[in-house]
């Protein structure tokens, strides 16, 4: 959080960079390969659910020794980031959060790597710098892409269309071509079908967008191709918004499912037949768990998301590995960076109660979300989840949507990303 | 609940039904833990419009929620969260947060303000209050640390009448002018 601009733009301008400096400490080693001492839980990826679950295991339970793998040396939040997008935030250091309080304050071992593998059976996690053997394993991944669903979509393609859906240099990207975009232009959002990260997120990305035009190219439109049948959350407070305040800018079209694209002539088409051309093109491409948690067998019959036993999050798949965030499939928990907060604590809890034989404890869990809709104004949603019958579910009477746009949850919304952030971070 | 667990396995014999399915409800750490996403780890805020819960009365807390769910508080968020919960939990959520230790925030305030501040507490609000604000050991809310922005916008609600201030502080509250008011508010959020 207190990160210098340049020191962070040093760090997100050079992607390249970063991969050759964890590639070179490749042959460090970790030390943490022969045996754990019975008492080591390590937890994969630094996002909004491993800090978390590392955190709170440690608070919980000192004898336990914490483990965090994740490849990068900071985390840059993806709630927030549509706000770089529409000129509200002039870069994403106050996004960007970094491990070592972790350390020094609870003890968290952080381990700058790539996971490459994940043998269950024999309690060893592979990475860039060698394995690391565990008693449990905490897999928080994110998301990964079903790009192959896409006719013409390559390595390439995400430099061109970005996806900006893992906030960061993708980012960045976006920004820029929407900065070098003339007025006149057309930007093009195309939405998958559900489950995806954050439901209200392209949304509120939408929103940005359209305030950014109407504020510098006032010419310049946004069609939002979505895959879905209507706006999947938050959708009477997001239409009145704009058909407040951007008639004429936004193009909405619900059920629009882009299955083919052409990078070069900068067009997208859907369902195989209806063409539709972006100067800029944000192509958000349907989603499954993380890459990892594919390859190391954690998905279901879907072969995209993670069942779990929702009361402790551990995989249907695999003995002691639980999978928590937006990787997992946590009955009425969305996917969210504040389920995966609440979903941390209710694995970690358990985990230790696990790893002490004690009792499992009861789940109860919160989700908050804010999208803004314009600089001044924003919307909420929340519930408060229990376990009904093995599954998560909201408890009834609780939650629901703010009754309308309004200029205090703009405010609030600060302050909820300025605590989440300080909570994964110290 | 272990003890109870166990001596029910042995009279039920060879019933292999696994543990979690006999989960206990929700611990009053698992409750609290929930809300630090906002509040904080353990309670204590970050600032600037959530409020601290760490050290708090516990009888202030569990009011709050109480009016937070039957809507005489205003909310934005608070009010659909605080229907999540049973009396019961409440409560445990309450003597949960007010167990945690202080939380000092450093926090810019004008000091001038705050020596102004200082006098205002001692001659007004002394008396329940107690410790410049910092005890919360009976029903009267911990006011030290909190975050200026908090307090401002708490106190902003009671002037409109949105939030409704209890007989003894509106009787005090009353004589005092908005710069008094403000002075007390830097004040409080100096206290460490």
């Amino acid at each position: 959080m207190t990160m210098q601009r340049r020191d962070f733009l040093k760090l997100v301008g050079a992607g390249a960079g970063i991969s050759a400096a964890t590639a070179l400490s490749g042959c460090a080693g970790t030390g943490l390969s022969d045996t754990t001492g019975g008492r080591r839980v390590v937890v994969i990826g630094g996002g909004y659910g491993g800090t978390i679950a590392a955190k709170y295991i440690r608070m919980m339970d000192k004898s336990i020794e914490v483990v965090l793998v994740e490849r990068n040396d900071h985390f840059v939040s993806c709630p927030f980031s549509n706000l770089y997008l529409g000129g509200i935030l002039p870069d994403l250091s106050t996004l960007t959060i970094k491990y070592d309080k972790l350390t020094t304050n609870h003890g968290v071992k952080v381990v700058q790597a790539e996971v490459t593998g994940i043998d269950a059976a024999g309690h060893v996690v592979q990475t860039s710098r060698g394995p690391i053997k565990y008693d449990r394993l905490v897999v928080s991944p994110g998301i990964g892409f079903r790009t192959e669903e896409i006719k013409g979509y390559d390595a390439k393609t995400p430099e061109i269309m970005p996806h900006a859906w893992k906030a960061g240099p993708q980012t960045l990207l976006l920004r820029k071509q929407l900065e070098a975009m003339p007025d006149g232009g057309t930007v093009v959002l195309s939405i998958p079908l559900g489950p995806f990260r954050c439901p209200p997120g392209p949304y509120e990305r939408t929103s940005m967008i359209a305030m950014y035009l109407k504020k510098h190219k006032p010419k310049s439109k946004i069609i939002v191709l979505d895959a879905n049948p209507d706006i999947v959350s938050k959708g009477k407070l997001f239409k009145k918004g704009w058909a407040k305040y951007y008639q004429g800018i936004i193009d909405y079209r619900p059920a629009k499912k882009v299955t083919e694209i052409d990078t070069g002539k900068m067009t997208v088409l859907v369902e195989g037949i209806e063409e539709v051309k972006g100067d800029v093109i944000n192509l958000i491409p349907p989603q499954r768990a993380a890459d990892i948690a594919v390859a190391a067998g954690l998905v279901g019959d879907d072969k995209r998301w993670c069942p779990v036993n929702m009361a402790t999050f551990e995989s249907a798949k695999h003995k002691d590995v639980h999978v928590i965030g937006d990787a997992s499939i946590a009955g009425a928990m969305p996917k969210s960076g504040y389920s995966a907060n609440s979903e941390a604590k209710i694995c970690a809890t358990n985990v230790v109660a696990l790893m002490n034989k004690r009792e499992i404890v009861g789940l109860s869990g919160i989700n908050t979300c804010y999208s803004y809709i314009t600089e001044k104004e924003a919307v909420s949603v929340a519930a408060v989840y229990t376990l009904q019958d093995g599954k998560i579910v909201g408890v009834k009477g609780s939650g629901g949507v703010s009754p309308d746009l309004n200029e205090a949850e703009a405010i609030f919304a600060k302050s909820w990303l300025n605590n989440i952030l300080t909570e994964m971070s110290t | 609940m272990k003890q109870r667990w166990s001596r029910w396995a042995l009279t039920a014999g060879a019933l292999t039904i696994s543990a979690t399915a006999f989960a206990a409800g929700p611990s009053a750490e698992m409750l609290s833990n929930a809300c630090a996403g906002c509040h904080g780890t353990h309670g204590g805020s970050a600032g600037l419009t959530m409020p601290s819960l760490a050290s708090q009365s516990k009888t202030a807390i569990v009011e709050a929620m109480k009016k937070f769910k039957s809507g005489e508080r205003p909310s934005s968020i608070m009010g659909r969260i605080a229907k999540g919960y049973s009396d019961e939990q409440i409560d445990m959520m309450g003597d949960f947060f007010s167990k945690q230790k202080f939380h000092a925030t450093s926090q810019a305030v004008d000091a001038a303000k705050a020596k102004k501040g200082a006098d205002l507490q001692e001659a007004n609000c002394s008396r329940c209050h107690l410790d410049d604000g910092k005890d919360g050991k009976d029903d009267t809310p911990v006011m030290a640390s909190q975050w200026l922005p908090y307090l401002q916008m708490q106190m902003q609600l009671y002037q409109s009448g949105a939030r409704k201030m209890p007989d003894k502080m509106a009787e005090k509250v009353k004589p005092l002018s908005k710069e008094d008011l403000d002075a007390l508010l830097h004040f409080y959020a100096s206290v460490k």
